[in-house]
């Protein structure tokens, strides 16, 4: 177990390296560099050049390099361009907009996809088992932003249930209860628009799981000691066909990192995702690598996550 | 051990021998797209909508289309413009045309640069194995784990020269890891069977063994898996024009007539131009994913109808 997590972490590491590199060529690919956030058009250009040799970006790259990681740990990301205040600010705004956004998203996934699975494969090929099996066809086929279109279109501006943008509604004191759930309240629609189109995956998986499950042994086994059916359902299938997908987990949250940026350009929410998108289109570039970066750990520390509760739940995998 | 294998093998093909030929892996593909009505009745639509679209668009004039007509901005249908006008006062008919003409050309072009750069790379990783196999499939991994909506998206918005060519490109160069995975696998199995060896003892060259002999024995795998990213291709191109970093407005897609919602005036009031584009995305992706679907049945002789 030991072994495997720690061998797990080491390809970690690599990884992040070359994910570092990577976002580091990417930053230097772009137009402008630390300077051209700050320059007044009045200075004159000795004074740059001097402040550009004095910052180092006349040095050669693997230097530049290492001072950039050096910065990194040091929590420093560079100035945004556009907004004259360090990234570091600018992404800790946006951040819980969308880590909040995310885990609603995460626990609408199992709120639906759990029941739905459940009854998809204990009652398979009846009527109720088609429908859901339906939805999850379409629901596969269906791109994430069309949905959310229709979803903003139909909850939002026709029936006029659900607000169309922003993260709260102005006015509204924070701190109090009636904070939180407006926010929640904002919330509800883009998550739910993510969740059911992400789900699908899940319950199909259940589905075929809890189809499986039903013919082996030990399923027999309880039935025949005399076990009610719920009871099998519930304690012996379940329990052994949640494991896989409780473990997926750090997997889903690389399908979010992606869905969040259609869903706040979509709904207007401020957050990473929306930051992100703002960033390219204003070419406040020391913003957009900044937020590749973090998302890109966040998708190599999900992979961890998933890949380390997997080995705990399937011990075969551990031999690997 | 190895030898009991073949011989089960051989007999339980036999009685397929008696009364015909065992069939070839894409007649017993067809078959079930045959046998499968949903699937039969997709595949005519995609083959009537490419060739209705293909066909039209030689008829319309692009550059007519996309140019801005100020005295005919936001025209509900009408005769002359039957699925009314958008901002620039351009045809929106005109525009799904050409626009579903684009993404399903994009679509194709980047399913098959993928399928051939993942096929080579699966092939060599899998045939060779040991060091090389460790070495790419890390770099695999590597792939894997990047955040490929935010990096393509950075750099449609960084490469100089942005053509529907360098788009390709950039998609290409970040999906082709579902491939490859796919054929390594298929390919550290197939290179341990008896066909292999035999063929490496009467001295025939690695290229000609993998090319030649491996990969035709996987085509029905790669054409499942080709026309399942085919789907996937549709949607992810329609999605990042959608974002505004697909093809330039110039060129429309469907996911450009879909980013004009974006603006709640006409996504409240202006159905004719996002409505039909969804739809036909909603019903291109279906369709190929039911024929997909179809295929992998095929593939599978436990799960085939036909």
């Amino acid at each position: 177990m030991w072994k495997f997590t720690v061998r797990r972490i080491l390809i970690m590491i690599p990884q992040i390296i070359l994910l570092s590199v990577l976002i580091f060529i990417m930053a230097k690919m772009m137009p402008g560099d630390a300077l051209s956030g700050l320059i007044d058009p009045n200075i004159d250009p000795e004074t740059i050049a001097e402040q550009r040799e004095k910052l180092g970006l006349n040095d050669p790259w693997h230097i530049q390099y290492a001072n950039w990681v050096k910065d990194l740990f040091q929590g420093d990301l560079g100035m945004s361009f556009r907004y004259k205040m360090p990234v570091t600010e600018l992404i800790g705004q946006r951040l819980a907009n969308t880590v909040w956004l995310s885990l609603l998203t995460l626990v609408l996934i199992y709120a639906i996809s759990i029941p739905l699975g459940l009854i998809s494969g204990r009652y398979n090929d009846t009527w109720l088992d088609r429908v859901i099996t339906g939805y999850t066809y379409i629901g596969f086929a269906t791109p994430l932003f069309i949905f959310a279109l229709v979803m903003l279109w139909f909850f939002g501006f026709t029936l006029g249930w659900f607000p169309t943008g922003g993260s709260v509604q102005p006015g509204v004191e924070s701190g109090t209860f009636e904070y939180v759930m407006n926010r929640i309240y904002h919330m509800l629609l883009p998550a739910l628009s993510m969740a059911l189109i992400t789900t699908v995956s899940t319950v199909q998986y259940l589905r075929n799981e809890i189809i499986d499950t039903k013919q082996k042994d030990f399923i027999l086994t309880a039935r025949a000691k005399g076990a009610s059916e719920s009871r099998i359902y519930n304690r012996h299938i379940l329990r052994n066909s949640l494991l896989p997908i409780a473990a997926f987990f750090g997997y889903e949250i690389t399908g979010l990192i992606g869905g969040t940026v259609f869903v706040e350009s979509i709904f207007s929410y401020p957050g990473m995702g929306q930051l992100f998108l703002e960033s390219i289109v204003q070419r406040d570039y020391s913003v957009a690598t900044s937020l590749t970066l973090l998302f890109g750990i966040a998708t190599i520390l999900g992979a961890l996550l998933s890949d380390i509760i997997l080995s705990l739940v399937d011990p075969r995998i551990r031999i690997k | 051990m190895k030898k009991d294998d073949t011989t089960m093998v051989e007999t339980v093909e036999q009685p397929e021998q008696i009364n015909s030929e065992s069939p070839t892996g894409l007649k017993i593909l067809w078959r079930e797209i045959v046998r499968d009505k949903v699937a039969l009745i997709s595949l005519i639509f995609i083959v009537l909508i490419t060739t209705i679209v293909f066909g039209v668009s030689l008829i319309l004039d692009q550059d007519q289309i996309v140019k801005v007509d100020l005295l005919s901005i936001h025209q509900p249908p009408s005769d002359e413009f039957i699925l009314g006008t958008d901002y620039g006062g351009r045809d929106v008919f005109g525009q799904l045309i050409i626009g579903t003409r684009n993404s399903l050309a994009i679509g194709f072009l980047v399913t098959l640069m993928t399928g051939v750069f993942g096929i080579i790379y699966g092939l060599t990783a899998g045939y060779f194995g040991g060091h090389v196999d460790n070495i790419l499939m890390r770099i695999l991994d590597f792939m894997m784990v990047l955040p490929f909506l935010m990096i393509v998206i950075v750099f449609v918005a960084l490469v100089p020269k942005y053509s529907v060519w360098t788009f390709s490109l950039i998609m290409t160069a970040f999906l082709w890891m579902g491939i490859a995975r796919l054929i390594r696998s298929k390919t550290l199995a197939e290179k341990e069977l008896d066909y292999v060896q035999a063929s490496k003892t009467l001295g025939s060259s690695n290229l000609k063994i993998m090319f030649t002999q491996v990969l035709p024995n996987l085509s029905s795998i790669i054409i499942v898996n080709m026309t399942l990213n085919l789907a996937a291709n549709i949607g992810l191109e329609s999605g990042l024009s959608f974002l505004g970093f697909g093809f330039p407005e110039s060129t429309p897609s469907l996911g450009t007539l879909l980013s004009y919602a974006t603006n709640p005036q006409t996504l409240q009031y202006r159905w004719w131009i996002w409505v039909p584009a969804a739809l036909l995305i909603l019903l291109l992706m279906l369709s190929v994913n039911n024929v997909g679907q179809a295929l992998k049945r095929a593939t599978d002789a436990r799960q085939r109808r036909g």
